[in-house]
C-alpha cells in the first residue's frame, strides 16, 4: 500500500476508538442520504430474502416480500418443506464436511509453508515466492480438464477428500501468501531461544510458530471456510454423480432451475445456506477486514 | 442417499483431526530422516521436507493442469490428435465473438462499477458516525455464496408482464413511478448489466474495505491544511485523497478483473447464457459436459489464464519492489 | 562445569569474512566479556558457540568436545538475548518450564528448580504473568530465571543490559556479577559498554573487525594495553595521545612541548619517533614547571574535575581530584605522571616495551 505498515501485522479495525474525532465534520444531508443509499441497496436483498421464506406459499406468489410488513402473516412451513423434500439438511452436512476439513487442512498447511519459506534459506526460495504470487491469479477453470480426467483415473471423483484436495491446493497459494509476513515478524530470537532450550524444529513450530499466529490463521481460517463452502463449480464438476448429497451451492443451483416447489422453499433453502457465513463473518469481521486486506494488498 | 447423521460427523473427524495428525507425523519422519544426514546436508534438505506437501498439492493442482490443459488446446475433441490453432480459431469465431465480447463487457464493466461505488461508499462512510455499521453491512454478502446472490437476485429481478401486480423489487419501483416493468434477465444488453450488478453487490464489501483502509492512512494533518487553505472536499479527494490512494485502487481494479474472468456461478444460475448473457466460463462448462470437447474446453481456459496473465505480472513486479524496500 | 576453547576460529559469509581466526581460552567458571565496537564480530563469535552461526574454520570446544557439528540445542548452553526472547504467549513460569519440559523433567523436580531461581531472581510474585505485563528489569530477570534454571554448562549473555535505562543498567551488572560468583557457571558476555566489561569480567577479549587486540584481566588491559585501539578503547575519559620524538628523558612533540619518560627510558629509544599515551587521571597539576595548557572546558561532577585542555596542538582530557576554579580560557599548568604513561609505535600502533 502506501507505504504504511503492513495491515497483515497491524489490522486496522473500523470502530478503533484512536480515530475518533478525525475528520469528521458535520457531513451535509447529501452524504447521509448516500451512505443510506447504500445501507439499504445492500441491505434490503438480505432482507426480501428471510420475508420470502417465512411467508405463505399463496401469498409469494401473488404479492411481494414487503407485503410481509404490511400484512405480517408467517409460517416456518417453507423451511419444513425445504428441509423435507429438498434434502437441504443432506446439502448442509455435506457443505460442513467438506468446508471444515478444507479450512482446517489449508490452514495448517499454509503455516507450515510459509514458515519453511520465511525462516529457513535455500536456492530458489525467491523463485518459489515469485511463483506463489503468480499463481494467486490462475482462474481455476485452467485446472478442470486435466484434473477431471486425473480424478476419474485414481478415483478420486465422486469423493469428498477428492473435493478437500482440490479446495487446499487451489488455496494454498493465497494462504502462504497471507501468513508469510506475519510470520516473517516474530523475532529471530524466540526461535532460537527455543532451539537453545532444546526444542526441534517441529517442537519450535508447535509452541512457538503455532500459537502465535493464532491471529491470522483465524483471518485465513475465515476466508479458507468461505470460499469452500460457497464454492459452486468445484463440487458440481467433480462430486456429480455420487452417493452423497450435493452440497449446498450445487442443490441451490439445481433448484433454481426446477421450480416446482416454488419460490417459498427455495428462499427458506438459501437463507439456511447463507446464515452459516453470515454469522461468521459477523462474529469475526475483525479477522475477516485483516484476511482481505493482508491478502489483498497484494493480489 | 448416504445417512448424514454419521457420515459427516466421520468425514470432518478424518478430514479435520485425522490428516492433520497424518501431516505432522509426516513431518516428524522427515525431522528423523534429516538427523540420519551430517549437520550441513540435513540443513539443507531441512526446507524441502517442510515444503513437500505444499509443494506437491501446488503442483498436483494447480501447475500439472495448467501444463496439460496448454497442450489439450491444441488437441481434439478428444484430446488424442494434434490440431494446431483450430481451437483458438474456433474461440474467435462465430458464436463465440457473442461470448468473447460479452466477457470483454464484464472485464471492463465490473471493475470500473465496483471501483466508483466502492470509491463513493469508501470516501462518504468515512464522514458518518455510523461508519461501523454502514461498512458491515456492505461486508454482509461478501459471506454469501455467488449461488445464493443469484438466487436473491433472481427474485429482485422478477418480471411480470405489464398489468400483474410485479413481485419483484426492482420492478415494483419502477411500477411506483409509474414504468413499464422491465424484463431484467431476458432483455439483452440490460440483462448483462443486471447479472453484473449482482458481482457488484457481492463483491463491493472487498473493495470498500480495501480503500477505505487506504483512505484512513491518508496524513489528517495534510488534509487538515488543505482544508485551513480553503480547499473545497471535491478538490480535496482529487488533489489529496485520490493520488494517494492509486496502489489501491490499483488492487481493486486487479482483484476484481480476476474476479469478472472467474465468474461462472451468475451466469450459470440465472440465465445459464441464454438470452445472450454467455461468457467464456460458463460455455467451458458446456464444453467440458454437453459437448464433450475437450479441446475447446482448453482453449477458452488457456485464454482465461492469458487474459489473466497481466495482473500477474503486476503482482510480481509489486512483490519484488515490496521485497527490496 | 566445563571451560570452553575457542581455537582458530573463522566465519565467513560467502567471500566476506567477519571473524579471522579467533583463538580464545576460557577457564572454568570464569566470567568472559567479549567488548568491542558494532560490527567487531563478538556478538558472531557468541553466536557461533552458541551454535547458532555455523564455524567456517578452526573449532570450538566446551569442556572436552569439539561442538563445531553439535547442533545448538544438544551443547546444553543457555543464552539471554539483547531482546530477553521471552515467549510472549506463556507465562514466566511456563517460560522457565519450556525447556525443563523438553528435557522429560517431571513436574515436581521443574517446580523446585523454577522455585529455587524465582527465589534468587525475586520472581515469585511475577511466575503467573506474562511477559507483555512485566516491565523491562522485570522481563530481563526472567530472561536470566530462564537460563538459571537449565543449570547449563555456559551462559551466553548478549548485550543484556542494552535495552534498559542507566540506572537499573548499573544495578543489573551488580546482581549478574553477583549471581555468577553464586552459581559460577562459565559465562561469555558480549557488550560494547568497556565499563560494563571492566566493572564485571575475570577476564575480557577485546575485539576489532573480526581479530582479537587482547586478551587479559580487566586490571591488566588497564595498565598495559597492547595498542593504541585497546588503549583508547579502555578507561573513560579516553587515553590522550600526542605523538613526537625521543629525546633524553622526554617526548617532544611537534609543537615543541616536552612531555616526560620515566627515568632511564629515554635512553633505549633515543631519536625515535613514538605516540605518547597517558591517562586523563594519570596527571598532577603543576602551577610551576609544568607544561601550560589553555582550559577549553570544565565539567565538575563533584567529586573530581574533568577539564578539556588545549596543550599546543593536541587536544588533551584531565581528570583532577582537585577542584579547579578556571576561567575557561585560562592556563593551566600540569604534568603527565612519567611513571605510568605508555608509549607505542606510531606506524602500527603496538606497545614499545
Amino acid at each position: 500500500m502506501t507505504g504504511a505498515p503492513d495491515p497483515a501485522i497491524t489490522p486496522r479495525t473500523f470502530s478503533s476508538g484512536a480515530r475518533k474525532g478525525r475528520r469528521r465534520r458535520l457531513p451535509g444531508t447529501l452524504v447521509h442520504v448516500v451512505v443510506l443509499l447504500f445501507i439499504v441497496g445492500w441491505v434490503v436483498p438480505i432482507l426480501a430474502l428471510f420475508l420470502s421464506s417465512i411467508r405463505t406459499q399463496a401469498d409469494t406468489a401473488s404479492s411481494g416480500w414487503w407485503m410481509a410488513l404490511v400484512r405480517p402473516d408467517l409460517s416456518l412451513q417453507n423451511y419444513a418443506l425445504a428441509l423435507d423434500q429438498l434434502n437441504i439438511a443432506g446439502s448442509l452436512g455435506t457443505s460442513l464436511a467438506i468446508a471444515i476439513p478444507t479450512t482446517v487442512l489449508t490452514v495448517l498447511l499454509s503455516v507450515i509453508g510459509a514458515y519453511a519459506l520465511v525462516r529457513m534459506r535455500f536456492a530458489g526460495r525467491t523463485a518459489l515466492s515469485l511463483l506463489l504470487v503468480s499463481l494467486l491469479v490462475t482462474p481455476p477453470q485452467i485446472t478442470l480438464v486435466p484434473l477431471l480426467r486425473l480424478y476419474n483415473q485414481v478415483g478420486l471423483s465422486g469423493s469428498i477428500p477428492g473435493i478437500w484436495l482440490y479446495q487446499v491446493g487451489f488455496t494454498l497459494p493465497f494462504g502462504v501468501f497471507l501468513l508469510r509476513g506475519f510470520i516473517a515478524s516474530i523475532p529471530k530470537d524466540l526461535y532460537e531461544s527455543a532451539n537453545l532450550d532444546g526444542a526441534s524444529e517441529l517442537r519450535t513450530f508447535w509452541s512457538i510458530v503455532l500459537p502465535l499466529s493464532r491471529p491470522i490463521m483465524a483471518s485465513l481460517g475465515i476466508m479458507a471456510f468461505l470460499w469452500s463452502w460457497n464454492d459452486l463449480l468445484i463440487p458440481l464438476l467433480f462430486l456429480g454423480g455420487s452417493g452423497v448429497s450435493p452440497p449446498i451451492t450445487v442443490n441451490l443451483a439445481g433448484l433454481v432451475a426446477q421450480t416446482t416447489q416454488g419460490q417459498g422453499p427455495l428462499m427458506a433453502a438459501t437463507f439456511l445456506s447463507v446464515i452459516v457465513p453470515l454469522m461468521l463473518i459477523i462474529s469475526m469481521q475483525r479477522y475477516f477486514v485483516r484476511g482481505i486486506l493482508g491478502g489483498a494488498v497484494k493480489g | 442417499m448416504t445417512d448424514t447423521l454419521t457420515f459427516v460427523p466421520l468425514m470432518i473427524v478424518l478430514g479435520a483431526i485425522g490428516v492433520p495428525a497424518a501431516v505432522f507425523a509426516a513431518l516428524g519422519a522427515g525431522e528423523r530422516a534429516l538427523t540420519l544426514f551430517s549437520g550441513g546436508a540435513g540443513r539443507r534438505a531441512r526446507p524441502w521436507v517442510w515444503l513437500f506437501l505444499p509443494l506437491i498439492l501446488v503442483i498436483l493442482i494447480l501447475i500439472y493442469p495448467v501444463i496439460v490443459t496448454i497442450f489439450t488446446s491444441f488437441q481434439d475433441a478428444r484430446a488424442e490428435n494434434w490440431i494446431g490453432w483450430q481451437n483458438y480459431a474456433w474461440a474467435f469465431s462465430g458464436q463465440m465473438l457473442d461470448i468473447v465480447g460479452n466477457n470483454i463487457l464484464w472485464l471492463v464493466a465490473f471493475p470500473l462499477i465496483t471501483l466508483v461505488l466502492a470509491l463513493a461508499s469508501a470516501t462518504l462512510f468515512d464522514k458518518v458516525r455510523y461508519e461501523p455499521l454502514a461498512m458491515t453491512i456492505v461486508i454482509l454478502p461478501t459471506a454469501i455464496s455467488f449461488t445464493a446472490g443469484s438466487v436473491i437476485w433472481t427474485q429482485m429481478y422478477s418480471f411480470q408482464p405489464s398489468g400483474s401486480p410485479q413481485i419483484g423489487t426492482l420492478n415494483a419501483i419502477r411500477a411506483l413511478f409509474g414504468a413499464d416493468p422491465l424484463p431484467w434477465l431476458i432483455q439483452p444488453v440490460v440483462n448483462n448489466f443486471a447479472l453484473i450488478f449482482v458481482a457488484v453487490w457481492l463483491q463491493l464489501g472487498i473493495a470498500t474495505l480495501i480503500l477505505s483502509s487506504a483512505i484512513k492512512n491518508v496524513g489528517s494533518e495534510m488534509l487538515e491544511a488543505a482544508r485551513l487553505d480553503g480547499a473545497g472536499e471535491w478538490l480535496i479527494f482529487r488533489a489529496m485523497i485520490l493520488p494517494n490512494i492509486l496502489p489501491s485502487v490499483l488492487v481493486v481494479l486487479t482483484t476484481m478483473i480476476i474476479a469478472a474472468l472467474k465468474v461462472f456461478d451468475i451466469v450459470y444460475v440465472m440465465t445459464n447464457g441464454n438470452f445472450g448473457t454467455d461468457v467464456i466460463a460458463n460455455r467451458l462448462y458446456y464444453e467440458l459436459f454437453a459437448a464433450n470437447n475437450l479441446g475447446h474446453a482448453s482453449a477458452i481456459a488457456v485464454i482465461l489464464l492469458f487474459t489473466a496473465l497481466p495482473v500477474a505480472l503486476i503482482n510480481i513486479f509489486q512483490f519484488r519492489s515490496e521485497a527490496r524496500s | 562445569m566445563t571451560g570452553v576453547s575457542i581455537r582458530k576460529a573463522e566465519k565467513s559469509y560467502g567471500e566476506i569474512a567477519v571473524i579471522h581466526g579467533v583463538s580464545v581460552e576460557i577457564e572454568e567458571g570464569e566470567f568472559v566479556v567479549l567488548v568491542g565496537p558494532s560490527g567487531c564480530g563478538k556478538s558472531t563469535l557468541l553466536r557461533m558457540i552458541a551454535g547458532l552461526e555455523e564455524i567456517s574454520g578452526g573449532e570450538i570446544a566446551i569442556g572436552e568436545r569439539v561442538v563445531n557439528d553439535v547442533e545448538a540445542k544438544h551443547r546444553d548452553i543457555a543464552m539471554v538475548f539483547q531482546s530477553y526472547a521471552l515467549y510472549p504467549h506463556m507465562t514466566v513460569r511456563d517460560n522457565m518450564a519450556f525447556s525443563l519440559k523438553l528435557k522429560g523433567m517431571d513436574k515436581a523436580e521443574r517446580e523446585t528448580r523454577i522455585g529455587r531461581a524465582a527465589d534468587i531472581l525475586g520472581l515469585e510474585p511475577l511466575l503467573g504473568r506474562y511477559p507483555r505485563q512485566l516491565s523491562g528489569g522485570q522481563r530481563q530477570r526472567v530472561a536470566m530465571g530462564r537460563a538459571i534454571v537449565r543449570d547449563p554448562q555456559v551462559f551466553l549473555f548478549d548485550e543484556p543490559l542494552s535495552n534498559l535505562d542507566a540506572k537499573l543498567r548499573v544495578e543489573m551488572r551488580s546482581e549478574i556479577k553477583q549471581l555468577q560468583h553464586r552459581l559460577k557457571t562459565t559465562t561469555i558476555y558480549v557488550t560494547h559498554d568497556q565499563v560494563e566489561a571492566m566493572t564485571m569480567a575475570d577476564k575480557i577479549v577485546v575485539m576489532r573487525a573480526g581479530r582479537v587486540e587482547q586478551c587479559d584481566t580487566p586490571l591488566g588491559l588497564y595498565d598495559n594495553p597492547a595498542n593504541t585501539f585497546v588503549a583508547a578503547f579502555i578507561g573513560s575519559p579516553s587515553m590522550n595521545f600526542v605523538e613526537g620524538k625521543v629525546e633524553g628523558d622526554a617526548v617532544v612533540a611537534e609543537d615543541g612541548i616536552r612531555l616526560p619518560l620515566p627515568a632511564g627510558q629515554g635512553a633505549a629509544l633515543a631519536g625515535q619517533r613514538v605516540t605518547y599515551g597517558f591517562r586523563p587521571e594519570h596527571m598532577e597539576l603543576a602551577p610551576k614547571g609544568g607544561i601550560p595548557c589553555e582550559i577549553e572546558l570544565i565539567e565538575p561532577t563533584g567529586s573530581e574535575t574533568m577539564v578539556s585542555l588545549r596543550m599546543g596542538q593536541a587536544a588533551v582530557a584531565g581528570v583532577f581530584r582537585e577542584r579547579i576554579a578556571g576561567p575557561e580560557g585560562s592556563t593551566l599548568g600540569i604534568r603527565p605522571d612519567a611513571a605510568r604513561i605508555h608509549l607505542f609505535d606510531p606506524r602500527t600502533g603496538q606497545r614499545l616495551a
